[in-house]
């Protein structure tokens, strides 16, 4: 069975139209694209879609009182709320520096949530 | 027991209990919203009116040609902003000049100096910007403008320093006659006195028929606003009328006393006492009228839009004095346009009636100055250099729209009355009263409430009760 | 402190930084950014989500790392700069710029400058300029001050949320909204089109399953103390509500992401002349303002989608500020104006940045910035210079939303002949 899946690339502010051709759950064939990011955009957008997840976590002792946080790299996108979820108890101590781990592995993802920016403790 | 109290700390009832605080007398004053200034008299033209409108004779007419004439005098007194600027009336067709020269008539009986009626090239060399279609125009020199704001609060907080109490978010729920006096129930408890100045604005009718058989009825008259940008400011440098209808004085531009221009407002009875709500429809319609004086008037660089009660009284007259069947309850009601401009000979006159009623006695020890909180904005380098010196706060800008430092919202949080809400701190500094309405300064200035109230942020509101600005942390 | 500088640089986010660190390398030394925060970066210190940097960097970051990448160069370098500090007024005094600034620290102090960039970025516009009728109640918030609340100061605005506006600061702060807990229920949109970037429309709004309702406004705020509730309603053509279509949504916080305005209160007091359209300065090539000696450069000049621009953009005003002070005891009688050929922007293009260029000064090429007025699909944009057609550009989409951008040649501009007018439009194909 052939199906079409209308889609917009993410990847840059481009945007690019996509038409991903799937034959049983198979993708044949991504059009539509700019680039060769696309096209990997366009395939795993209709078999596993993923996204990073940006937020910020409670910082104790520093001279702000949040840090803001990113998945290490992309996770399934059924799991932002989740991470969203599990990021809410998380507080750290300062300092923070960017690319500190606040919390490993995050619902199971086998991801880390890093800091994206310095906190000095106050 | 109290030896007075008022109900209602607008501009009435502050100008009431800044008068009535020269005398040795026992008095408080209860508003049910967080701050003086929260009703009427913070949402109007910000007008002194020089006073040829009302009907001579009537209360109206005799407290706005004598509030007039105190208001520079006053200004000084009390620090706040004032301007003569002048005001016209226009008139836009020749059939109309008599009407015109009807008012100049009323307004010499009223006692309003220096009237004038401009026709021809010296219309246009006075406002420039005004519709060719203006055949005649009424000058009246002794117009002015007032920051509604800094007037009501700068009474108010001279009666809190001479004694006056002040219990706010204290809503009165009942008033019976008692023995020697009335005892009043509020939210927050009862309250026993021997008078009652009944200021309450749009309620006024409320608390007058608990106690008087002499019924009064306040219709809320609502009148819609849009407040220019200071780059349109110096559009018009008078107040610039249109001749009155039955409903009031019609659309009017004018400057703000801070540089901003004003248009409106509209005139629509409600039912509602609190509808203070602006309508696509009566945005337009100022924007319509305001057409018909200056079709060139700028209203794409709106800041914001509100919407103001009048009270009107069936009788369409101040309401001043005794009730007649209730001894010691006094009426400062159905005060509507030019409220405002009356409020200092309202004061006067209500105080000197009670203070005999009281037999009350002068103090001594009346401090009749206050200095208002020093304005960045306008003070010179030399001035900014010694007050940072004084305060390195105040060379923290936290406004950037009205260039309004850390140094003034702090002292307007811990002056007398100090304010509680953004708003409060709004109205005493002009901190969020700029082009970008408090999107950047917001945040900075709930830290520094936050900080100076000890309190968590999230305690925080725009304008008290219920208005809070945070729903939780994230 | 030291009160006399070559270059002062107002605003320390994306666009001073970059300004900064490119007037350093270009041999600037005596240098000054004022920052008004606590801290350098600007407003990318609340733009916590991911995205920035893919064309200078090659890679996604996140608003604080790529602000962090341009912080770590100032660092290096050496460039001094002043936290907390407001620019209250910009003067001339000859060619001399007079800057005067106010902090704790020093107080009010004038400072004396060969060349000035102005660097302070954008606001936002709020619900007053909108003119939304309704009460005037506690939560009604634009989408950045929003955001400063949530990332920057830990503190949710609101629980259930109308945005009206599809600008990415409204679009974004639908999905970090979410994050948080809260419901965004819809998101209304004045135009017939968003005003965001499409991969925002997907990421934040149907990865969350939030609607966007196009060619929808506001048309009631209820709520006396705090917000109640939001009415809504779709338009017509020429954007006004079609009565009937009223939809009520119950909700405690409208953001408003109803577009951006070029910070221009310093640079309109110091009198560069500004553009009724873009709300910005009118520059030549060089980024130059009509005051002589004042550049401007990213959010402050015109308001821009992608960040990369700015630095990119601030980089060579940096270069441009730098030549002008090597050039300083030069006589520069005769570069005076008129030797300047405007820009003329027609069919469908709005604007362009610069709106001036002043031939025998560019580079050998300039690139040239513009936005169109609505939707184009399948058509050229085209140059002329006089009557010859000099570029030729097939583009597949343009929208309002976002910036496009050309190249210029000076050999192009320069050809035999004199040259009145460059003439740059949309064509059909």
């Amino acid at each position: 069975m052939t199906e079409t899946r209308e889609l917009i690339c993410i990847n840059c502010p481009l945007g690019c139209g996509l038409t991903v051709t799937l034959k049983d759950k198979e993708v044949v064939k991504v059009e539509g694209n700019t680039c060769p990011k696309g096209e990997a955009y366009g395939k795993k957008e209709v078999t596993d879609p993923t996204r990073i997840v940006t937020s910020t976590v409670r910082v104790s002792g520093g001279v702000l009182p949040v840090v803001s946080v990113k998945t290490a790299s992309d996770i399934p996108k059924g799991k932002i709320m989740d991470c969203a979820e599990a990021l809410k108890s998380v507080q750290v101590q300062a300092p923070v520096a960017a690319g500190d781990v606040v919390l490993e592995n995050v619902c199971g993802t086998g991801v880390s949530v890093i800091a994206t920016k310095n906190v000095s403790a106050a | 027991m109290y030896d007075v109290v008022i109900i209602g700390a607008g501009v009435t009832g502050s100008a009431v209990a800044r008068e009535l605080s020269r005398y040795q007398l026992k008095t408080l004053v209860l508003e049910r919203e967080e701050d003086v200034c929260c009703g009427t008299s913070k949402a109007n033209s910000a007008i002194v009116h020089a006073g040829f409108d009302a009907a001579p004779g009537s209360m109206k007419a005799v407290m706005n040609v004598r509030g007039s004439k105190k208001m520079k005098a006053l200004s000084e007194e009390l620090d706040f902003p004032y301007k003569q600027n002048g005001s016209l009336v226009l008139c836009f067709q020749e059939s109309d000049i008599p009407k015109l020269e009807e008012l100049r008539e009323r307004g010499e009986k009223n006692g309003v100096e220096g009237l004038e009626i401009v026709t021809g090239k010296r219309i246009w060399e006075m406002e420039p910007n005004l519709s060719p279609d203006v055949k005649a125009m009424l000058y009246a020199p002794t117009g002015g403008i007032v920051c509604p704001f800094k007037l009501t609060i700068a009474m108010a907080e001279n009666a809190n320093v001479n004694g006056v109490e002040f219990s706010f978010d204290t809503c009165v729920e009942d008033i019976r006659a008692m023995e020697g006096g009335y005892r009043i129930t509020t939210g927050k408890g009862v309250v026993e006195t021997k008078c009652v100045v009944n200021a309450a604005g749009v309620y006024a009718d409320v608390w007058n028929n608990k106690v008087s058989e002499r019924k009064l009825s306040i219709t809320p008259r609502k009148g819609e606003y849009c407040l220019l940008d200071k780059k349109a400011g110096d559009f018009v440098y008078h107040t610039v009328f249109q001749l009155p209808t039955k409903m009031g004085k019609g659309v009017l531009i004018t400057p703000t006393v801070h540089g901003n221009l004003l248009v409106g407002p509209t005139a629509e009875d409600i039912e509602d006492k609190e509808g203070v709500n602006t309508t696509a429809q009566g945005l337009e319609k100022v924007a319509s009228q305001a057409r018909l004086s200056a079709g060139e008037v700028p209203l794409r660089m709106v800041i914001t839009s509100f919407a103001g009660l009048r009270a009107t009284e069936k009788g369409e007259d101040f309401i001043l004095g005794e009730a007649p069947d209730a001894p010691g309850f006094f009426n400062a009601a159905g005060i509507e346009s030019p409220g405002l401009s009356s409020a200092p000979a309202i004061g006067e006159y209500l105080a000197e009636l009670i203070a005999e009623k009281l037999q009350a006695k002068k103090k001594e020890n009346f401090i009749s100055k206050r200095e208002d909180i020093p304005c960045v904005a306008e003070a010179s380098p030399e001035e900014i250099q010694a007050l940072i010196a004084k305060d390195p706060a105040y060379g923290n800008v936290i406004c950037r729209c009205e260039t309004v430092t850390e140094g003034e919202i702090v002292n307007a949080i811990r002056r007398p009355l100090g304010a509680r809400s953004l708003d409060g701190v709004k109205r005493r500094t002009r901190a969020g009263m700029g082009r970008c309405q408090a999107g950047f300064c917001s945040p900075r200035t709930m830290e520094i409430l936050a900080r100076e109230w000890k309190t968590s942020p999230l305690t925080l509101t725009k304008a008290g009760g219920d208005s809070r600005l945070l729903t939780g942390e994230k | 402190m030291k009160n006399t500088f070559d270059l002062i640089i107002v605003g320390g986010g994306p666009a001073g930084l970059a300004a900064g660190i490119q007037a350093k390398k270009a041999g600037v030394e005596d240098l000054l950014i004022l920052e008004r925060d606590h801290e350098l970066g600007g407003i990318l210190n609340q733009c916590i989500h991911n995205g920035f940097g893919l064309h200078t960097f090659k890679e996604e970051l996140t608003g604080p790392e790529y602000a962090q990448r341009y912080i770590d160069q100032a660092m290096e370098l050496e460039i001094p700069y002043k936290l907390n500090t407001m620019v209250l007024d910009i003067a001339r005094e000859g060619n001399e710029k007079i800057v005067t600034i106010m902090n704790r620290e020093d107080g009010l102090v004038f400072l004396r400058t060969k060349a000035v960039i102005l660097a302070m970025g954008c606001r936002e516009r709020p619900r007053g300029a909108l003119n939304i009728p309704g009460y005037r109640p506690a939560g009604i918030y634009t989408a950045g001050t929003a955001q400063r609340l949530v990332n920057m100061e830990g503190y949710m605005p609101g629980r259930e949320v109308v945005i009206l506006g599809s600008g990415d600061i409204g679009l974004i702060m639908a999905r970090r909204m979410t994050l948080e807990g809260a419901k965004v229920k819809v998101v209304a949109e004045l135009m017939p089109y968003s005003g965001g970037l499409q991969r925002n429309i997907v990421q934040c709004l149907e990865d969350f399953h939030i609607p966007l309702k196009l060619s929808h406004t506001v048309v009631d705020i209820r709520g006396k103390e705090r917000v109640t509730g939001i009415t809504i309603a779709q338009v017509d053509e020429n954007r006004k509500p079609i009565p009937g279509t009223e939809e009520f949504y119950s909700c405690d916080t409208l953001l408003l992401s109803c577009g951006l305005i070029p910070e221009n209160e310093l640079s309109g007091k110091l009198g560069a002349r500004l553009s009724p359209v873009t709300s910005g300065p009118v520059v030549n090539e060089s980024l130059e303002t009509s005051v002589e000696g004042v550049f401007a450069c990213g959010n402050v000049l015109h308001v821009h989608d992608l960040v990369d621009y700015v630095s990119e953009e601030a980089g060579r005003a940096g270069s441009h500020a730098a030549e002008y002070i090597r050039d300083w005891d030069k006589d520069r009688s005769r570069d005076n104006k008129e030797n300047a050929v405007r820009i003329q922007t027609e069919g469908g293009i709005r604007y362009s940045v610069p709106q001036m260029i002043r031939p025998e000064h560019m580079e050998d090429t300039v690139t040239v910035r513009f936005r169109v007025g609505r939707v184009f699909q399948d058509v050229y944009v085209s140059v002329y210079r006089g009557e010859e057609r000099i570029l030729h550009k097939k583009r597949r989409k343009m929208a309002p939303g976002e910036m496009e951008q050309l190249v210029l040649k000076k050999s192009d501009l320069t050809a035999a002949g004199g040259l009145d007018k460059i003439v740059m439009k949309v064509e059909e194909a």
